[in-house]
Parts: structure tokens; sequence; C-alpha cells
């Protein structure tokens, strides 16, 4: 029977990924010196799974590396290596490449194949001397296909003297196999000696008191006849001779002999591909040929596209779904019965029905969305060698914090908001977190601490990082503003307006750029992707305190709180996060200014009043602003009035993506289906102002649409 | 056919396990470590044992000799999955009870092979 084990590539990798995970903060928690069994032992086993799985999935020079790293592992296990910063850190960057390989065959991609060598060698010379036992070993994990090379063969046959110690059964073996599996090699006689079996008042069923004389003829190899009895040759007399020498000639363990002799054969047999990988990095030319067939061979087989996207669902979740859909079977049997024999003096249970059905639906789309909803320490457990690395590299001592790591949210929102989390993280540990002598000069610990916290709150997740390292310096950020220009000399802003001047396209506060926090990329690209996800940055600090940026999400994107509203005979979705208030306009706080369009004054600001007939090119029903209403929504930090006929009703909506069955459209978000079966659009609403600013933004797109 | 109990804490060698095995007519109950086999093995009777060796909770070895001393357990053929082919290590394995092992990596072929021994 053949097997596609390729079916279970997407598991091996995804567990992979994860043993690796485990080992990067298993290394990062290991104390020097002094020997944690159990964390090591953790360690050893995630390489040691990897290595296993690698080698049955075909993947043979992860399982080769992870090898050599499993290696040392198990001597640190043993306390035969001692745990040293440098040894945890070689370690540390052999589980980076590990990572890479794995990523790149799972993609298909090329592997940097020089970092690989160049920390493989590096493992090789920590365990100096090691390493022709290795090649020992590895001949021996292959010694099942060795059994294929033979050398002493008796072409008669053999006489085989078998006597089962009288345990031999309580191993689970039993005789019959073995003598069943030699029938299968040749022409097998077989003779029974019972001197051994006591009367049977005396005979124990459990044991084994026979010794059987086998004669094997045919061309059959010793190694073959020694294979069938590998799992029980400590547990019986065993005498191999061959027919028609006179020599008895005893070899109980000829396993070993077999192995050591032909070990050179067999590393070329087994690694096949593999030897071509050794050959082509100890003679240049060859490796040259190998690169070219390697790109050859890449060139055919397309890269992986996004990899089949997998998640890992909790059986509890998975049982509370059969439970709804349960019930929700209940209440459709329940309604169509009703149906059957329908008379008015059933209404009320008619209505009583419809109530329960809404109730399980609603529980059915919470269920399912559930399904989505991962820990977000899936986010944060890339922090810890992060602030590893890089306290390492800038000479700080820092202690990082994660609290609410099970808080969980979506798995797109989750992917998304990695970056910006790693910008903020980063900016913490360069410009807030001091050094050990700033600290100790102003006061402090020597340690800061940087704190990751992730909770619910309403309908959002909230993340938040503290850093208890020198704050926002206002004095430094004002003049900088002003120096690019962003505000005028003179103005007196709050410290509070002032923070969120980092915020601003074009803004860095560093003296000087280092490799640390990144080049060109502000916050304000922190800030504009989270906003993309309907979501919110803001930052508190307090100057020798600290600061904390607060990140507000939604929970999901498939799903969010819409408001319905009326414009001229359609109807649109806003999103309910955007909505400040809504309110009736009245005509004398309007305000025309030329070039700029209408303005209404809303308490002591004005704000900019969009008529969204003329945005998306409607006929008006009217254009009396006090006969309409006017939304008051707010977008990449900017207020507009959005002037609409009519509110309709508050409902969630399930989002359809409108770039995946159209086109992307500036101001619409996507769209979503009503009650009614009717379709409305939901608004994007800084796109809304974009093009509200610039209507030939649309045009463009209609005419890009023509021409093609 | 025969009652497999499958031990291994990889996810992707448990389903692969599973899958050859179920694939060759056999009915597979699968555990995550030695712990989870043996609370199951009380409940119910196998054929066949096959167990990896390195588990988080309780290892390989430990399963072996603890299901050696239940009687339902006593002459069932436990096969040991492992990775180590030194002499040692299988003689650990042997002294805990087990009947043979299987030395990784195997491909489904090899498994099946290795389960007609034992099985007959």
């Amino acid at each position: 029977m053949s097997i596609d084990i390729s079916q279970f590539h997407d598991v091996f990798f995804e567990e992979s990924f994860e043993g690796l995970d485990a080992m990067e903060s298993g290394l990062l928690n290991l104390s020097v010196g002094a020997a944690d069994v159990d964390a090591i032992n953790t360690i050893f086993r995630a390489a040691h799974s990897i290595k296993g799985g690698a080698g049955t999935f075909g993947f043979m020079d992860v399982s080769t590396f992870t090898h050599v790293m499993e290696t040392m592992l198990d001597e640190m296990r043993n306390g035969e290596r001692e745990v040293s910063a440098e040894s945890t850190n070689l370690l540390l960057d052999a589980v980076d490449v590990l990572r890479e390989m794995l990523t790149a065959v799972q993609q298909k991609v090329e592997t940097d194949d020089a970092r690989i060598a160049d920390i493989r060698q590096k493992l090789e010379i920590m365990m100096a001397g090691e390493l022709e036992q290795q090649a020992i070993e590895q001949t021996l994990t292959n010694d099942g296909q060795s059994a294929e090379l033979d050398v002493d063969k008796s072409n008669a046959g053999w006489r085989i003297d078998f006597r089962p110690h009288r345990h031999l059964f309580q191993t689970g073996n039993d005789p019959v196999r073995m003598i069943r599996e030699l029938a299968l090699l040749g022409d097998l006689s077989s003779e029974v000696d019972d001197d051994k079996l006591p009367p049977f008042s005396d005979l124990e069923p459990e044991d084994s008191y026979l010794k059987w004389i086998l004669t094997l003829r045919g061309d059959v190899a010793e190694s073959d006849v020694m294979e069938i009895f590998e799992w029980v040759d400590d547990d019986c007399d065993l005498v191999i001779t061959p027919l028609g020498a006179d020599t008895l000639k005893t070899s109980i363990i000829a396993e070993e002999i077999t192995a050591n002799s032909e070990s050179e054969g067999v590393i070329a047999d087994v690694d096949q591909g593999e030897v071509a990988d050794v050959i082509a990095s100890t003679s240049a030319p060859v490796e040259i040929a190998s690169t070219i067939a390697a790109q050859a061979t890449k060139a055919k087989a397309p890269p992986a596209t996004a990899a089949a996207a997998s998640i890992r669902v909790g059986t509890d979740k998975v049982d509370s779904l059969v439970n709804m859909v349960g019930e929700l079977v209940i209440t459709q049997s329940m309604l169509s019965q009703i149906g059957e024999n329908f008379t008015p003096e059933m209404l009320p249970l008619l209505i009583d029905g419809l109530a329960q059905l809404e109730r399980n639906t609603r529980e059915m789309q919470e269920g399912i969305m559930r399904i989505r909803m991962l820990p977000i320490s899936f986010a944060f457990n890339r922090f810890p060698r992060l602030v590893h690395d890089m306290t390492d590299k800038m000479g700080k001592k820092v202690e990082l914090k994660l609290t609410g790591e099970q808080t969980e949210l979506d798995k797109t929102v989750m992917e998304k908001i990695g970056d910006p989390l790693v910008h903020l993280v980063r900016n913490s540990l360069d410009h807030g977190l001091e050094t050990p002598e700033v600290r100790l000069a102003a006061g402090k610990d020597e340690t800061g601490t940087l704190q990751l916290k992730a909770f619910h709150q309403g309908g959002n997740i909230v993340i938040e990082i503290h850093d208890d390292g020198a704050g926002l310096n206002e004095e430094k950020i004002l003049s900088k503003a002003i120096e690019k220009g962003l505000v005028n000399e003179g103005d007196v802003l709050s410290p509070e307006k002032i923070h969120e001047l980092i915020f601003l396209p074009g803004f860095s506060t560093a003296d000087a750029v280092t490799d640390v926090s990144g080049r060109g990329v502000g916050m304000d690209v922190v800030r504009k992707n989270i906003t993309s996800l309907g979501g919110s940055v803001e930052v508190f600090s307090q100057r020798g305190e600290g600061s904390v940026f607060t990140i507000r999400l939604p929970l999901t994107l498939a799903i969010m709180d819409g408001q319905t509203i009326r414009v001229a005979d359609e109807n649109y979705i806003i999103p309910l996060i955007s909505i400040i208030e809504t309110l009736e306009i009245k005509a004398v706080d309007m305000k025309h200014v030329s070039g700029q369009g209408e303005l209404y004054k809303l308490r002591d600001e004005y704000v900019p009043v969009i008529r969204l007939c003329s945005v998306f090119n409607l006929t008006p029903k009217t254009t009396d602003l006090e006969e309409g209403l006017l939304v008051i929504v707010e977008g990449e930090g900017q207020k507009v009035g959005l002037f609409i006929d009519d509110l309709l009703g508050q409902q969630q909506v399930v989002i359809k993506s409108l770039e995946t069955n159209y086109r992307k459209v500036v101001g619409v978000s996507g769209a979503t289906i009503l009650g009614d079966g009717t379709v409305a659009l939901i608004l994007d609403v800084p796109g809304v102002m974009t093009l509200y600013r610039d209507p030939s933004l649309a045009k463009m797109l209609v005419n890009n649409d023509r021409a093609a | 056919m025969a009652r497999i109990l499958a031990v291994d804490d990889s996810a992707s060698m448990r389903q692969m396990v599973a899958f050859t095995l179920k694939a060759a007519g056999h009915t597979v109950t699968d555990a995550v470590d030695g712990k989870q086999a043996l609370d199951i093995a009380k409940t119910q009777a196998f054929d066949l044992v096959l167990t990896d060796v390195n588990m988080p909770v309780m290892d390989g070895l430990t399963l072996t000799k603890e299901l050696r001393a239940l009687p339902a357990f006593k002459f069932t053929p436990i096969l040991v999955l492992t990775t180590e082919a030194g002499m040692d290590k299988k003689q650990a394995g042997r002294a805990a009870g087990a009947t043979g092992w299987l030395v990784k990596p195997f491909n489904p072929d090899q498994l099946l092979a290795t389960i007609r021994k034992v099985l007959g």
C-alpha cells in the first residue's frame, strides 16, 4: 500500500514551529550554570520531535541539522556539558536557522546554505571530537537498511538452534512469529526439543520450555536471519551455523560487526541526495553545478503561494458548536411543526419560536467567531527573544513582563498587529528605557521594566505597552516639530497635544537613527496600520517615570457594529466605532467658505460638511441641510460631518469584501447584506474624506475601469 | 483486524501512524503521552501498543513498564518507536518489557511490515 505522507506536512510544520517557539523560550529562560533538567528536557524533546518528524517526512537537511543540536542538548541534559551563555546563544542561533530552513522547505524556496553551514560548523566545533561518533550513530540509525548489503552468505542455508528463555512470552514475543518469518526466507524444516518440558503438574502456562532446531535451506544472508531474532537475542540461546560448515560459528551479535564494516557504504547508500550537498561543500566546481541544478529545479517548482492557513481549535469550542447546532435543529423542527397546521391562535407560539431562533443564531454566530480567536500569546511570544537580543546589543537591563497572554482575538487581527507591536516594543527599548548608569543616576533600579498587557474591554481588546523609562521629552518633541514645520513657533500646546505629535508623518525623535528602531518607519505608520484595523493607539507619558502606549482593537474584522443610514434611495452602513454624534442642523451654524466648502460650527470648532449625495453622485432628495441629519464622524484624527437623509437601525453586520468580489473602491470598505436581502455598502470614513478632498480619485478609477 | 494503541506527542507522527494503520484496516486509538495512554489502557484491551519514547508527562519506557504490570497487557506486543538506534537504548526498551522497536524515521510501508511481523 502506498500512502502519500505529504498530507501530514502541514501538521508537521505547524508543530515544528510551535516546537521552535518552545525551544526558544526555554533557552531564554535557562539560567547559566545551573542545569535545570526539566527545562532542558523540554527543549531537548522539541528538538527530538522535529528531528524525528523531519526524517519521517523526508526533510533530511532539517533532520541532520537538528541532530547536531539534539546531541548537544542531550549532553546538557545528562550534565556532561555546562549550560553557558555561549552555548545558549549558539543554540538560539541554531533555532533561528532551523526556523528558516523549515520555512524554506515549507514554501519551497532557497535556503541560506552559507548561514546553515556556518551555524552547523559552530555547533560541531563546540562539540569537537564527537563528530566521528555521530557518523557511526548515523549509520546505526539506518541499520534497518543495512540488511540489504550482504557480506557473508551461506549458499546452502543455516542451522538455527533456538531456545527461548522461559520469560520470552512476557516481552510480547512469540517464537511462532520468528519461525513463520524464517519460513518466508527459504525452505524451513523444524525439530522440537522438549527435554526441558516439565511434567504437566509443574507446568507454568505462561512460560516457554521448548527448543527448536531449525534448518533453513536456500541462499540466505546471515544478517537476514539475525534480523528476525533482533528483538529477542537477549531472551534466548541462539546458535546459527552455516549448513555444511564443520566449525560452529556462534554469532549472537553480528549486528555490530555488520554495521561497522559497512558503515561507509551505508552512508553513501542512505543519504543519497544529501551526499550531493556534502560533496558540494567540499569541492567548489561541484558546488556551482549543484547550485545551478538547484536553481533549475526551483524554477520548475513555483514557490507555494501563501501557505495553506489552518487553525487549531480546542475541542471544547467545537463541542459547544455541535451543541448549538443541535439546539438549532430542535428550533427548526418546532417551527416547521407550527407551520404545518398554522392557526391564528398559534401566533404566540410562532413568536416564541422565532425568538428562540434568533437566540440560537446569535449564539452560533458568537461560537463560530470564537473558532477564529487565538490567545494573544501568539503575538507576545516573540518578545522575550527580541528583548533578550536587543538589550544585549544596547547594554541595557530590562525585565519583560507579559500579562493577559490568554486574552483572545481574531487570527487576522493577530497577524496584522504583530509588526506595529514589534515597532512599539523596539521603540520603548530604544528610546524609552535608559542604560543602567542613567537609571542609577536618576535613582531608579538599574533594571528597567517593560510590560505588555492585554485585556478585553467591551467589544475591544486593549494592549498596553508600559515602560518605566525616561518618558517622552516634550521640549525635544516640540522643537523637532517646529523644525519640521508641523507646529508654529510660539504655539502653546498641552503635554498631551505634544505627545500626539509623535504620530505625525515624518516625525522621528531619535538623535541618530539607530539600527534598533529601524529607519524611516515612524509612529505614523504604526498608527496608520492600527487604524486600518479599525483600532486606535494613544500614548500617555510622564517625564522620568515612563510611557504607556495603549492600543485598542476590534475583536474581529469579520463582523462589526454598524449604523444603517439612508442617502437618497440608497442604504449605507457607517461603522459605529467612527461615529461621534448625530445632530440636526441649524442653518445659522453653517458657514460657507470659498474654496473650502461648507463648515458647521460644532460647539467651539468648525467641521467640514460632506454631502454624501455629491460624493457618490446620487440625486439628492433635498439639498436643504435642515431637512436632513449630520453625522459627525472621526477618521485619521480628523472630524467631519456627513450629511445624510435619515438614520435607520443599528445592527451587527457581516463584512463581505468588495475587493475579492469586485474591485477596490475608494470610500467603501466592503458590503453587507441587510435583513431584507438588499446590499448596503459600508463606508470607509477616511476614504470618504479623501474622496471629498479629491473627487478626481473616483473618476480616475472609473476611467481605469473603462480603459481595461 | 487489530486494535492498536498508538502513543506519540507529535501530532504529525500520530496522524501519520493512525492514518497508515487505519488504511490497513486496523482500529486505532491514540494518546499524546504515556499517562494518557495508560489511562486508556486501564479501560480497554489492545492487540498491540506502539509508543514513542521521548514524551512529556510520562515517557514511553515508563509506559511500557506500567503496561506490563497490568494483567491485560502481560503478553501484549509493545513496540517502541525510537530515533535512537544505539544498543543501550534498545536494551533500555527491552529491560522495560518492550517486544521490539521500530527505528525512526520509518515510512508507512516499514511501519506496516513491522506490525505484520508481530500480529501475524
